[in-house]
């Protein structure tokens, strides 16, 4: 899923800061999964903003809606009635980057992002979360135990460990696993170290970000 | 004989190498750089220029290598996979044999997270081992990454860092010979304080036959106090300092602890001398170059062999 965070609230309050009017618009896919922006921390942002403005004397008005989605524009379509009629003065979305741009693109009024989209990742116990994967389009896992080089290698090495790996942990910081520790002892696992000697060529990155923003299509699907 | 650098030349002749070091300065002044490669002049066969080592911005290694061309010394110009991708490496290395450079050294490069701009974004286009091909391609096919021929072949030595140290310690050795198929010429290694683990990584390499098909230069930095050694001790990734260093150091007072730290750089070396599969030493005599000499003077290894 896609892993994000809220943003610190006083950054919040200041992008509000001028409106009296708002419309908060959780989602209830990936970051309501990741405890970020779904109906809960929406009601817990919302209530949040609306006691620190009473506090300052500028009391605020916020609208509490959250979509099944904010990457589809169908969904999107569902607050209209809400931002054109209701005379909310912004927007603030509780998704992962792409809700507030979808935002953005359909409505004619400032949009503001409440969370920071960190990464695409998974849960490692309650409260915790990872990153696994850096959407390179071209996934390479198998050669190397299932553990992605290219997100948790903190320098994406290919061909091994660096020097800097040390009692199984990376040199960025003791809180990292070294990955290439993970994919040793997993090919020995597998009892396919051999695969680990051979060098491993250089990477095509154009069908990462590299190449330009992506795009997928899917002709059979298209109408 | 690939490129006939000097450095190439004394390994070749089988005389034991001695590489030395120099990091650039923090800023453009051009006689620090003078003044620290005076030192090593006469006492070192090639030296390492560094690339913004540790991550943080220096002087680049490329201009001071040129400086040490001119000044009639030998670089090994370091390039690391962190700032530059493959189009700006291809470029730097054909820049680099233009202006007399021979001899390079391909790494991976310290994490940016450790310099002094840790905002940085990173690039790592390449890892290490990959650099290496990209040098040999150049040099073997004098074509570039992409297979287009080069106009004007650029040929260098091929060099690498390996880190005997670092974990998984049974995975050390095959990293080497992968860097000798990817096709390194030579390698310098992390510095050597745990001699026995050095040792048993050796007696390893040796039995794969890697020390025939590379020159291996052990990594030798001269601890210049107790408080080095302890900061090497803890907080350099990937470096194994014994307590036997650090009891050393604290046994002596302060005003004699550089005396004592070159005197234990000195046993180092001998004691490496007699290590199978070793060709030479990587002296790393950080921020303390003007110590170099009486190192290599007591070490027996001077003066240097000459080689045409």
């Amino acid at each position: 899923m896609v892993v994000a965070e809220r943003k610190p609230i006083q950054e919040i309050m200041e992008m509000v800061a001028g409106y009296n009017k708002i419309l908060l618009v959780g989602c209830k896919g990936c970051v309501t999964v990741c405890c970020a922006g779904g109906t809960k921390e929406v009601g817990i942002l919302a209530s949040t903003l609306r006691i620190a403005r009473k506090k300052e004397g500028k009391p605020i008005e916020i609208v509490e809606r959250t979509l099944e989605r904010q990457c589809d524009p169908e969904y999107i379509e569902q607050v209209a009635d809400v931002v054109e009629r209701d005379g909310v003065e912004a927007v603030l979305s509780m998704a992962c980057s792409v809700g507030p741009q979808y935002m953005a693109k359909r409505y004619n009024i400032p949009v503001y992002p409440s969370l920071n989209t960190t990464f695409i990742g998974g849960s490692l116990e309650h409260g915790v979360w990872a990153e696994f994967c850096q959407a390179c389009g071209n996934c390479v896992i198998h050669h190397f135990g299932g553990i992605c080089p290219v997100s948790r290698c903190s320098k994406s090495l290919f061909n091994g460990p660096c020097g800097g790996s040390s009692k199984g942990k990376c040199e960025v910081s003791s809180e990292i696993d070294c990955a290439w520790q993970l994919i040793y002892d997993r090919m020995i696992a597998l009892g396919k170290l051999d695969e680990l000697t051979k060098v491993f060529p250089v990477k095509d990155w154009s069908t990462s970000r590299d190449g330009g923003p992506r795009k997928v299509v899917r002709e059979d699907m298209r109408l | 004989m690939k490129v006939g650098s000097k450095l190439e030349k004394v390994l070749a002749a089988g005389h034991f190498a001695v590489t030395g070091e120099l990091g650039p300065p923090r800023g453009a002044d051009v006689e620090v750089i003078r003044k620290k490669a005076e030192h090593l002049r006469g006492i070192v066969d090639s030296i390492n220029v560094t690339d913004n080592q540790t991550s943080v911005v220096r002087m680049c290694s490329m201009a001071v290598c040129k400086l040490l061309v001119d000044m009639g010394l030998e670089p090994n110009l370091q390039m690391t996979c962190r700032d530059r991708n493959r189009i700006a490496i291809q470029s730097d290395l054909l820049g680099a044999y233009a202006l007399g450079i021979r001899n390079v050294l391909c790494l991976s490069g310290d994490h940016n997270k450790f310099g002094d701009h840790p905002q940085a974004k990173n690039v790592f286009d390449l890892d290490s081992m990959q650099l290496i091909q990209v040098v040999r391609k150049m040099r073997d096919e004098g074509k570039l990454l992409n297979g287009q021929e080069c106009e004007g072949k650029a040929s260098f030595f091929i060099g690498a860092a390996v880190n005997p140290f670092g974990d998984p310690f049974d995975f050390r050795p095959i990293r080497l010979a992968k860097k000798v198929a990817a096709g390194v010429d030579f390698v310098q290694t992390q510095c050597i304080y745990n001699m026995d683990k050095f040792k048993e990584y050796m007696r390893r390499v040796v039995d794969m036959g890697l020390a025939e098909k590379c020159y291996i230069l052990a990594g030798i930095t001269p601890l210049k106090s107790l408080g080095m050694a302890r900061y090497m001790a803890k907080s350099v990734p990937g470096l194994d300092v014994p307590d036997y260093y650090i009891k050393r150091l604290q046994g002596v007072p302060k005003d004699k602890q550089a005396e004592e730290g070159i005197k234990m750089a000195v046993e180092q070396i001998q004691e490496i001398r007699e290590i199978p599969g070793v060709a030479g030493i990587h002296l790393m005599a950080i921020e303390w170059e003007h110590k170099a000499k009486e190192i290599l003077e007591r070490a027996g290894l001077l003066p240097r062999p000459e080689v045409n």
